[in-house]
């Protein structure tokens, strides 16, 4: 070792010795957690004190809590002091053209029917389609504006409405809730706001699609939805183009309050980066949302179509604590070569006449493994709970597996909770009827793919149904034959 | 239309298809009868390009096509059309869009522009009429908790939408009642033309009251060791299977 690599090395270890130093000038924060790395997030984003309290408070749950090892998947342990936590929101240099995109990118687009315009603003090629879409979110924010309807990110609603941040911020998924939703509460980046008052019923669907800044709200992103008495909305995420990301790891957090009479509809396609054929790369998708049907007859949709991520641990749930409210939860999921998914839902009945409906449609193909874990509880006072749930696995190949984890928990016993399920393989049989009828095996495969998954296709938005039986199909290329 | 000639085919190793020797021409139809187990399921299955079966030896020329040759969808899309003995489920795909599919890859790969939504309502509309099938039928999802009844007559509903050259039918009077067998009959001898040939596959003679056969072969044992005409059916009804395969087994001996 040479001596300047001698000195360099005990002044990196002095340095650890006492803590990190952090220049807060800086764009972006050095490798790894700490509380200065949580004062720097929360001071390069002007937060005020009560935020910084809270990071800080979500930041010691965390360190005294330890993962999960409960979900069915695994993957290799994570270095959490070799993330950055925090870069500057300014973008980078992007591509000039779309011909320095990869262009197996480019070929996904085309199969999806995505315009050109589009392709360019997913691969951040700055051009005039961020024009376009500053004038779309514009006329969009007008309209929103009128009706009291806030919708903005996360960073602009605590300086514009911190009383209602504050208020509801962790209200339904508590900073010591999980481990990931600690890391995401000490950390978070930015995300998405939305407020529907009293009475209001949000004439659009709202997408994060057009906000803006939605482009950049990184790898701890945080989700807050709150629907004031007797309002509507119906709430897209994500986009159905494939996301690459150079960040591995991916906690966020969605937080859904429904007052009284309050309808909140949340629709998610989610297609990060699966990682390649042998495993390599890949999203870790650790996901933690939950909503609660605070008021009577409220009620909570989850709908989803996971395709994408290495490795997938997501639950989304409903805590129904107003009588008569309802949740739902609708779930596609596919994974294909080595991808792992552990998905599900939890539905806690607490009010009175109580009602959710589950139903899980999970496709294996590959060598991967695809896991449905679910929880319906019926506390002590829920009167006349009712639970629906449906469990469908569908196996394309020999190499993969399904599982099925229903937890069951009664307390109540005029509870009435059903459980189906089933596992199917998609059989030589129906491929050939179907090439015997001229389709090709591909499109045969699409076909019974969808069929199978069209009851929870049934409840997204119709475009975005379009675009995700699309995707169900392009994810599932090339797993038979 | 179809020259089968020599035809060999196996499924794991055994033999099922021993040597299969028929001419198929335009306007003509042929019924294909014999004991089961005699290989008649296969034959249809060999000819629609079911990959379960190797095929040893033989040439089937289809209109000029080496028929075996091509894959299954490639074979539909050039004309042959299997009515399936057990037609198969496929949950939450409705008849309307599977036919819709089928149709437009089809006419894509014979350089036609595929069918929109007003033109191919026009065509399933006067179908139906044809095959005496009901629109809420065609809304449900393909041949779920279907009767027999039902499922076959939407195989003959699929058969005059996609207007094949070949059809060949098999074991469809299997499950059906008096009243179903009819109306499949109907649809099917509503659909043939001098352009066409239909090969229907049976074990009774009662489909063949309905659709009068041109040409009665007897399989047994793989291969065909008696043709004559409508005649030999009602024979076959009256006196068995036994003569026929004594006769067979006298010969091969």
């Amino acid at each position: 070792m040479s001596s300047d690599e001698q000195i360099l090395e005990e002044l990196t270890n002095k340095e650890y010795e006492h803590g990190w130093s952090v220049d807060f000038e800086a764009d972006e924060a050095p490798f790894g957690l700490n509380e200065d790395i949580v004062r720097f997030i929360s001071m390069k984003k002007n937060e005020p004190e009560w935020l910084l309290e809270w990071r800080l408070k979500a930041f010691q749950t965390w360190k005294g809590m330890a993962e999960p090892k409960w979900p069915n998947v695994k993957y290799p342990p994570i270095d959490y002091q070799g993330i950055k936590y925090y870069s500057a929101p300014k973008q980078k240099k992007g591509p000039e053209s779309l011909d320095d995109i990869d262009p197996e990118l480019i070929e996904t687009f085309e199969k999806l029917g995505i315009s050109l315009q589009e392709q360019k603003r997913l691969t951040g090629v700055a051009v005039d389609a961020v024009i376009d879409s500053v004038s779309v979110a514009t006329t969009f924010k007008e309209t929103l504006g009128e009706l009291g309807i806030i919708f903005c990110s996360f960073s602009e609603a605590v300086k514009e409405h911190p009383e209602l941040v504050k208020k509801y911020v962790g209200s339904v998924v508590p900073v010591n809730d999980n481990y990931f939703a600690a890391l995401n509460s000490a950390v978070f980046s930015d995300g998405s706001f939305c407020y529907i008052p009293k009475g209001v019923r949000c004439p659009m669907e709202l997408s994060t699609y057009f906000r803006i800044n939605a482009a950049n709200t990184g790898q701890f992103e945080r989700t807050l939805i709150v629907a004031e008495e007797g309002s509507y909305v119906s709430y897209l995420e994500g986009c159905t183009a494939p996301q690459r990301d150079e960040n591995q790891l991916h906690a966020a957090v969605v937080e859904i309050y429904a007052a009284k009479d309050a309808e909140v509809k949340y629709s998610t396609v989610q297609n990060w980066y699966p990682g390649d054929k042998n495993g390599k790369g890949g999203i870790y998708n650790f996901v933690t949302k939950r909503g609660i049907c605070f008021g009577d007859h409220s009620k909570i949709s989850w709908t989803q179509v996971e395709t994408g991520s290495a490795v997938t641990w997501k639950y989304p749930s409903c805590i129904l604590k107003g009588d008569h409210s309802t949740g739902e939860f609708y779930s596609v999921a596919v994974t294909n070569n080595m991808q792992q998914a552990d998905t599900g839902t939890k539905m806690i009945h607490i009010g009175k006449n109580t009602k959710s409906r589950i139903v899980s449609k999970g496709i294996s193909a590959g060598k991967s493994q695809n896991s449905y874990r679910g929880q319906v509880q019926v506390m002590k006072r829920a009167e006349n709970a009712r639970n629906h749930s449906q469990c469908d696995s569908l196996l394309m190949g020999n190499n993969c597996g399904a599982h099925t984890f229903p937890y069951i928990d009664i307390e109540n016993k005029s509870a009435h909770v059903e459980h189906e399920a089933t596992t199917s393989k998609i059989g030589e049989d129906q491929i050939f009827y179907c090439m015997q009828r001229g389709i090709d095996e591909e499109s045969a495969v699409a076909l019974i793919v969808n069929g199978y998954a069209k009851e929870v296709l049934n409840q997204l938005p119709m475009e975005f149904a379009v675009e995700a039986q699309k995707l169900l199909a392009l994810t599932l290329e090339g797993s038979v034959g | 239309m179809l020259k089968i000639k020599d035809l060999k085919a196996s499924i794991e190793d055994k033999e099922i298809l021993r040597g299969i020797n028929l001419e198929v021409k335009a306007g003509e139809v042929h019924a294909i009868m014999g004991p089961n187990g005699s290989g008649k399921s296969t034959l249809a299955s060999v000819l629609a390009g079911r990959e379960d079966y190797d095929v040893t030896s033989g040439e089937v020329d289809f209109m000029g096509s080496d028929l075996l040759e091509l894959s299954a969808e490639e074979r539909a899309r050039i004309g042959i059309f299997l009515a399936f003995q057990y037609p198969v489920e496929i949950p939450g795909v409705t008849t309307t869009n599977f036919m819709k599919t089928a149709l437009n890859q089809i006419r894509e790969h014979r350089g036609l522009e595929k069918l929109d939504a007003v033109g191919f309502l026009k065509k399933m509309k006067e179908k139906m009429k044809l095959v005496e099938i009901d629109q809420s039928l065609l809304s449900r999802s393909l041949n779920e908790g279907f009767s027999g009844g039902e499922k076959k007559r939407n195989e003959i509903f699929q058969m005059a939408m996609l207007e094949p050259k070949l059809s060949i039918l098999d074991e469809t009077d299997s499950g059906l009642d008096i009243d179903a067998l009819r109306i499949v009959a109907n649809g099917v001898n509503t659909l043939k033309s001098a352009d066409n040939a239909t090969i229907v596959v049976t074990h009774y003679q009662r489909l063949l009251d309905h659709i009068v056969p041109d040409f009665v072969h007897v399989l047994y044992n793989g291969r065909i060791v008696k043709s004559g005409t409508k005649e030999l059916a009602l024979e076959l009804e009256e006196k068995g299977y036994d003569w026929i395969k004594a006769e067979a087994n006298l010969e091969t001996a």
